[in-house]
């Protein structure tokens, strides 16, 4: 720390930071546009001028850029300074000299940071009296919409786009005041991260294309706290409501999870729960249709149902704890499944007793950013987890702090530190059966099948620790790889190591653990990280089920209840229908019309997560709750409250009704040691912040009751939830000191943009004033022993005639609900069946996957060997997910013409 | 036969182009460090460059099109549209402004029947505006394509035009 | 050749613009006289004597050569990656001296970088050359490849165990690189924007590889320092400061050109005995004393000595010691509305206050030369000149370069902008309205 002093005041800050971020975290109003607290310092656009002076008897001073001027003990500056606060109001009439003062028709308008900085500059009125220079726009596929005149070409987009998250098709062009950002030509972006370009860019030139289609004001919205349900990755969302339908998805900063950014697929993932799709009636069966009925009549059926015999419970993982407990508790342990099936099911528990028996402590996204050596291991981490794909994209970039550091140049001067670290050779390594968008983040992308990645991990961890079991009959290849990567490792201060489930191996999720438990023995303190595959993988394997194999098998003649879950996806044609002739009864709730919901005899629909309060376990194991900011209509409820019904109108006695959210979590906690600490994940519906709720509408929200007073001028009560500590309406409280976890929307007096975010934030880029977000449930053992998985398997054969598929994970199309959203279907390129060796152009393959025969367009994929092949699961047979052999027949393209599908 | 015409059908470069900037990027401490020298040889080839030239030198360097665009807008003697034959840049720098370049400017675009920026219809002559030339003792500075002219007084663009078209007949 | 006389004007008397020199060629006229010397040198040594010749850099800012390369981190070139890199992207508006150095005598600029090379132990020399220079490039590249046979360059040249090779990279046309850091980034490939310092080029600069970076007029002298000697070259000077150098005019002089004279020479002799004086007609009103973005000099100063110190205590630069002459029939404004363009346009659009400040004032300047100003357009450009013009209020020296002929110029001509507004208006059809709440 060092004491500097700002406009006659002195203030600690923190010697490592630069004098914008200083002065941001002393409270002062100092604008700014080309700074991001995550992107670093470049000096663009020369808006954050203060005077700085060389000692207390300088009344001169000299302007500098605040973002550009390191803190320094004892440092005298002036924000107030007549002649700095003259210069920025300059800057910013300079900015507007082509800006089209369009703010009205504007989607950033009242949220706009420009809008702000030009407030906080005093810049009032327009002296340029010229004609501004006008762009084309471009079209940028369904998430991003493009105004180019708005742009105050302040670089971050390009630096954002390209420099933090490697995207290659977004561009700066042309010169001088002309500048011009955006692609080669029209078309989609390609980056799975473009949409962070509509919370990067401080005015309105990128904005949200979907939410452009149901566009409200910031003001007239009410936000609410959630965690995204698009992957295991858990990160943290704000979701915005009007009229009862969900409008966007923007990030909330978690600075242990997600920080400043969402994948796209998060942030335009979210539209499933305003679709036709959507469950909005209780039904059952009545002469051979499922018929609406009031949810008392729904009920009462069931009631009889459930009284006719045994009770069998299929939770989901995308399903909040607190319902999977409800009905975990309504079935009994021993007739509760997790809702995985097999492989599955076993591979998630594994991934969760080796994290949970191992030395390692699994790896905060943020930690994965400044690992000096990572390996990745057969996980394709950029279409399974996207977000932490951009953690690990940032390995590369923390490498060049060394270089920066020898020149001593500052880590947060980014466009020097890149120039420095350009020849930096990154820590990094990929070991995966397909390319991967990490590839040209890594020292060594190693193309290997699953059994070869997992053997070469297994020969890693015996090279770092000779009691670890070696591996007979590598490769020369595979064994210099395996001494270099140990080596890389060994030498490392934070060894980091990924895998996770896409290929569905145990020897991979072994091997990795086996390499962890090496490092551990050596000394080391290893990071981990196992990619699950949903929302609340971790929280199913923690809370214990049976997999749906088992279940299957045991529910012949029950009443199958089934909890938010398509088991079309997870079971085969045969075993699917199977299972749902066998039971007497199929109960579905969901919130969605599934292929499963249609089989049902009797369904409820339950909440959507914007709709409802819950707790999720992220793939780190940390419990983290998301919060309503929708008051569904009845009979919509949350699933746990249905089961309550359930069990009422079944006169089951044993399941009490709970009355309130909080209730249900603290029981949870005193039956379930391992979910001990969920009631700190966030406060409860009783908390009050200086003596009321925390609001979750902004002081302006307007016409709340003007809006309909055509109609009546009665105030309608507005609604409420036992659930929620949020109220839900402007009235309440709201402070830069709320919990991390409860912060509805940024937004403080003079800053209305998601830049208000430094004011809640203890230190820029550190802890939220109010604390963290979530809990972590499992932690590993230090000083775990090393014990050693044994296990290793045989290298990969290939097999006359068939070929090995292997499932191709997409960022968009492979996932279940964000495939229910328009803009990620209109996202998703075409199935295609990719194959190693030549495939003539325009061939098309037969494949039989799991008792079905498709047929797809096929590419080659000189990347993958002879006899393997890829498929996107789900995209073409809707449960194939795992591995397997198949047979493929490639069908010539005799009268196919320009039907190249190729993604 | 404008250079629209000469280059619109070839969408891949010629190969001794191509073998050209391989080499030209093996010697570069990273590829795209031969980016500019490698839009210049597809210029001084094809008079322009167009979008499919542009796009399989990028590939050649490992460069994405934005990238490599964003070079080629950026520099002003780099032609993303197709220009006439002959490639004609008036200095408008100051000591040719002094010594009375717009008056051989309106000279110049009155003898072609273009503004400046524009390319005479049969595709001859385009005329650009370029800053100093590096010849300010011979002000006003002219160059076409790369044969340097100065003084260019108003009086000598007749001459040298029709002389530049006599050549090239 | 020039029949200059090799001992007064080093730099020019080898300069032949019909057929430079070929390596033995310039051989015989004393060329590489330099380099062997230096060969037998350490590296240390070079640099103290350059740094005791007190040649500063030519390119417009004037920093010790000497010091400069003692920055650069002192490894072998064995064991460390580092560049040299020629400046020739002569495009400051009225210069044009380096395009004679190497369409004249492009060996004694290749013998200047082998030179420094060794000094600072650099493998690999670029010579960076902009685009407009056809001729120049044709010779340069002859002359390297000549170089390269003869066994100046290459491996163990002349046996001294020292590798060197160099290329010539012709430059696409853009001002800013003439800004080193812009140039380093042009030459990775990139639009040239120029980079925060730090790191400076001598510690990161070409593909973050310690770079020097030196203008072609500084190298030409390299080679005559290592030959004479310090006491040599501080001797042709008129200053303190050592070596000739290379004066210009242009302008309506009667004979415009360039003339190799001891640094510290006045513009009296430059402009009169040198360049003939003013053309009959013409009366010097004003001039800038070194390139577009020094600051007028009224023609008070027609004399003034063309040193470092002294122009700037008269509140311009030496720049790059090339004079811009401002007759009395020509327009003040439009002179600066012609410069003011020329910075607009070059501007790389990185910064604010350079990229839309710059513009703004080239129009109202147009608006004033064509009789539409206001009064409060006069104040606008006060503005902008105090606004953009002192130094670290923009990312580089760009703006304050345009700024300064821009603030010296309301100055000084303070009269014609008045007078030029004072006009009744001719014409308001701009569009947006003034006023009107931003």
């Amino acid at each position: 720390m060092a004491k500097i002093v700002i406009d006659g005041r002195e203030v600690e800050a923190r010697s490592d930071v630069n004098l914008l971020q200083a002065c941001l975290e002393a409270g002062e109003d100092l604008p700014y546009f080309c700074w991001h607290p995550e992107l670093g310092s470049v000096g663009a656009c020369r808006q954050c001028a203060v005077k700085q002076y060389a000692n207390a008897d300088d009344t001169r001073g000299r302007i500098v850029m605040a973002c550009m001027t390191p803190v320094t003990e004892g440092a005298i500056i002036s924000v107030e300074d007549p002649e700095a606060k003259e210069f920025r109001g300059e800057v910013v009439e300079w900015l507007m000299t082509n800006h089209p003062h369009d703010c009205p028709v504007c989607e950033e308008g009242g949220e706009c940071h420009l809008q702000d900085m030009t407030v906080m500059t005093g810049h009032r009125e327009r002296r340029y009296r010229f004609d501004k220079r006008t762009h084309n726009n471009q079209e940028l596929g369904p998430f991003v919409k493009h105004e180019m005149n708005r742009c105050i070409a302040c670089y971050r987009c390009v630096r954002f786009y390209r420099d933090y998250a490697g995207g290659q098709d977004l561009g700066v062009f042309a010169s001088h005041n002309n500048v011009y950002f955006g692609r080669h030509e029209s078309g989609t972006l390609e980056s799975p991260f473009s949409g962070n370009l509509i919370e990067v860019c401080p005015t309105g030139v990128f904005t949200d294309k979907p939410f452009s289609k149901m566009y409200s004001r910031k003001w007239d919205m009410r936000g609410a706290p959630s965690v995204c349900s698009n992957c295991a990755t858990g990160c943290n969302t704000i979701i915005n409501e009007r009229a009862g339908k969900v409008r966007r998805t923007l990030n909330r900063y978690n600075d242990e999870v997600n920080r400043y950014f969402l994948c796209d697929r998060g942030r335009f993932g979210h539209g499933w729960v305003n679709a036709p799709t959507r469950l909005r009636s209780a039904g059952y069966v009545i002469n051979g249709d499922m018929t609406p009925v009031p949810a008392q009549a729904a009920l009462d059926h069931f009631g009889k149902i459930a009284a006719s015999g045994k009770l069998v419970g299929i939770g989901s993982p995308r399903a909040s704890l607190e319902s999977n407990y409800a009905l975990r508790k309504l079935v009994g342990a021993e007739n509760f499944s997790t809702g995985m099936a097999e492989p599955q099911h076993s591979l998630v528990k594994l991934a969760v007793s080796l994290l949970a028996a191992g030395p390692a402590r699994i790896a905060t996204m943020h930690e994965m950013e400044t690992a000096d050596g990572a390996l990745i291991l057969g996980e394709d981490v950029s279409a399974t987890s996207p977000r932490m794909s951009l953690a690990l994209r940032q390995i590369k970039r923390t490498a060049f702090n060394k270089a920066a550091d020898q020149a001593r140049v500052p880590h947060w001067m980014d466009a020097s530190v890149r120039t420095l670290g350009q020849d930096t050779i990154s820590p990094l390594f990929v070991v995966s059966p397909t390319v991967t968008d990490l590839d040209g983040f890594a020292q060594d992308a190693i193309r290997a099948m699953p059994e070869d990645a997992a053997r070469l991990g297994f020969a890693i961890a015996h090279r770092i620790d000779t009691s670890a079991p070696d591996v007979a009959g590598l490769t020369e290849a595979e064994a210099a790889s395996a001494s270099l990567i140990a080596e890389a490792l060994l030498a490392s201060e934070k060894p980091l190591l990924v895998s996770g489930l896409q290929y569905a191996s145990a020897a991979l999720l072994q091997a990795t653990a086996n390499i962890a438990s090496a490092l551990a023995a050596k000394g080391k303190t290893p990071l981990i990280s196992f990619v699950l595959p949903e929302a609340n993988s971790m929280g199913l394997a923690l809370m214990d089920g049976l997999s749906l194999d088992t279940i299957a098998a045991r529910s012949a003649d029950a009443t199958l209840i089934v909890l938010e879950n398509d088991l079309s996806r997870r079971l085969d044609g045969a075993q699917f229908d199977a299972l749902v002739e066998s039971a007497a009864n199929l109960v579905v709730l969901d919130h969605s019309v599934t292929p499963t919901a249609i089989r049902s005899q009797v369904t409820f629909p339950s909440a959507a997560y914007s709709e409802t309060d819950g707790t999720l376990v992220s793939a780190e194991g940390r419990a983290q709750r998301f919060f309503q900011v929708v008051y569904p209509d009845a009979p919509l409820q949350a699933g746990w409250r249905w089961i309550a019904d359930m069990a009422q109108a079944a006169g089951l006695s044993h399941v009490k009704p709970w009355g309130k959210l909080d209730d249900l979590i603290a029981e949870i906690a005193t039956t379930m040691p391992v979910f001990a600490r969920i009631p700190e994940a966030a406060p409860g519906s009783d908390y009050e912040l200086e003596g009321t709720p925390l609001r979750s509408q902004t002081h302006r929200v307007s016409g709340r009751t003007a809006i309909r007073a055509n109609i009546s001028v009665r105030d309608i009560p507005p609604p409420s939830s036992p659930d929620t500590p949020l109220h839900s309406t402007m009235e309440g409280s709201y402070s830069t000191d709320m919990p991390g976890t409860l912060v509805p929307f940024y937004q403080v007096p003079g800053w209305n943009s998601e830049q208000s975010l430094n004011r809640f934030q203890q230190e820029i880029g550190g802890k939220m004033r109010g604390g963290d977000c979530g809990v972590r449930l499992v932690e590993g053992v230090a000083n775990a022993a090393g014990s050693y998985a044994m296990d290793v398997p045989s290298a990969f054969a290939p097999r006359a005639g068939q070929f090995m598929l292997l499932p191709e994970a997409r960022v968009f199309g492979t996932d279940e609900m964000s495939m229910m959203a328009q803009p990620i279907v209109e996202r998703a390129a075409p199935a295609v069946v990719r194959i190693g060796g030549a495939v003539a152009k325009g061939a098309q393959v037969r494949l039989s996957l799991n008792g079905e025969v498709f047929t797809v367009d096929a590419v080659s994929d000189p990347s993958l060997p002879e006899g393997v092949a890829t498929c996107p699961p789900h995209m073409v047979s809707r449960s194939w997910s795992a591995p397997g052999w198949v047979s493929l027949e490639i069908t010539a393209p005799a009268e196919r013409i320009g039907t190249e599908s190729a993604v | 036969m404008s250079t629209a015409e000469l280059t619109a059908q070839d969408a891949e470069l010629p190969q001794d182009l191509v073998d050209t900037f391989i080499d030209m990027a093996a010697h570069e401490h990273h590829p795209r460090g031969a980016a500019i020298e490698a839009l210049r040889l597809v210029q001084e080839r094809f008079g322009w460059i167009n979008d499919a030239h542009l796009a399989h030198t990028a590939r050649i360097l490992g460069m994405s099109q934005a990238d490599l665009d964003g070079i080629a807008t950026y520099f002003n003697l780099l032609f993303r549209k197709p220009v006439g034959k002959n490639v004609v840049m008036l200095c408008d720098s100051v000591s040719c402004y002094i010594m009375g370049a717009e008056q051989t400017r309106e000279r110049l675009c009155k003898k072609l029947g273009v503004k400046m920026g524009e390319t005479t219809p049969d595709g001859e002559f385009t005329v650009l505006p370029i800053v100093c030339l590096g010849h300010c003792d011979h002000a006003p500075a002219m160059l076409v394509g790369k044969d340097l002219f100065g003084p260019v007084r108003p009086e000598d663009i007749d001459g040298i035009i029709d002389d530049i078209r006599a050549r090239k007949k | 050749m020039t029949g200059l006389n090799p001992e007064k004007q080093p730099l020019l008397a080898l300069v032949d613009r019909e057929t430079p020199l070929d390596p033995a060629g310039y051989d015989k006229k004393g060329g590489w006289r330099g380099l062997r010397r230096a060969l037998g040198m350490s590296p240390a040594e070079i640099i103290t004597e350059v740094t005791d010749s007190k040649l500063r850099g030519r390119g417009g800012a004037g920093f010790s050569t000497g010091m400069k390369w003692s920055f650069v981190p002192k490894e072998s070139s064995k064991d460390r990656l580092k560049y040299i890199v020629a400046n020739g992207d002569e495009m400051e508006p009225g210069t044009f001296k380096d395009r004679i150095l190497v369409e004249g005598n492009p060996l004694q600029l290749i013998e200047g970088m082998i030179i420094s090379a060794y000094a600072i132990q650099a493998r690999h020399g670029i010579i960076f050359l902009r685009g407009e220079y056809h001729l120049g490039l044709e010779r340069l590249q002859q002359a390297v490849i000549q170089a390269r046979e003869a066994g100046f360059l290459g491996e163990n040249i002349l046996g001294s165990g020292f590798d060197f090779d160099l290329h010539v990279h012709p430059s696409a046309g853009r001002y800013i690189c003439g800004e080193e850091t812009a140039l380093i980034t042009a030459l990775e490939g990139r639009r040239a924007n120029p980079r925060a310092k730090p790191p400076f080029p001598q510690i990161g600069g070409l593909w973050g590889a310690p770079t020097v970076v030196n203008n072609i007029e500084t190298f030409s002298n390299i080679p005559h320092i290592l030959a004479n000697g310090t006491e040599w070259y501080l001797g042709l000077s008129a200053c303190v400061d050592g070596g000739t150098k290379l004066y210009g005019v242009s302008g309506r002089a009667k004979r415009p050109g360039v003339f190799e004279l001891p640094l510290g020479t006045s513009l009296g002799v430059i402009l009169n005995e040198c360049a003939g004086g003013m053309q009959d007609g013409y009366k010097l009103r004003a001039f800038l004393p070194g390139g577009a973005s020094t600051a007028f000099l009224g023609a008070e100063h027609a004399d003034i000595i063309m040193d470092y110190p002294t122009p700037e205590k008269a509140g311009s630069r030496l720049g790059t010691g090339l004079a811009i002459l401002l007759d009395d029939r020509t327009s003040p404004i439009g002179m600066i509305r012609n410069l003011e363009h020329f910075f607009a346009q070059e501007s790389c659009g990185w910064c604010t206050p350079c990229r839309d400040g710059l513009p703004w004032v080239e129009r109202l300047l147009i608006a004033i030369e064509e009789g539409r100003g206001t009064p409060e357009d006069i104040d606008r450009l006060h503005d902008a000149a105090r606004l953009i013009g002192p130094m670290g209020r923009t990312f580089c020296a760009h703006a304050p370069g345009a700024i300064a002929p821009l603030a010296s110029g309301l100055k000084m001509f303070a009269e014609d902008f008045q007078r030029m507004v004072s006009k009744p208006a001719s014409g308001t059809a701009e569009s947006g309205a003034a006023g009107q709440a931003a």
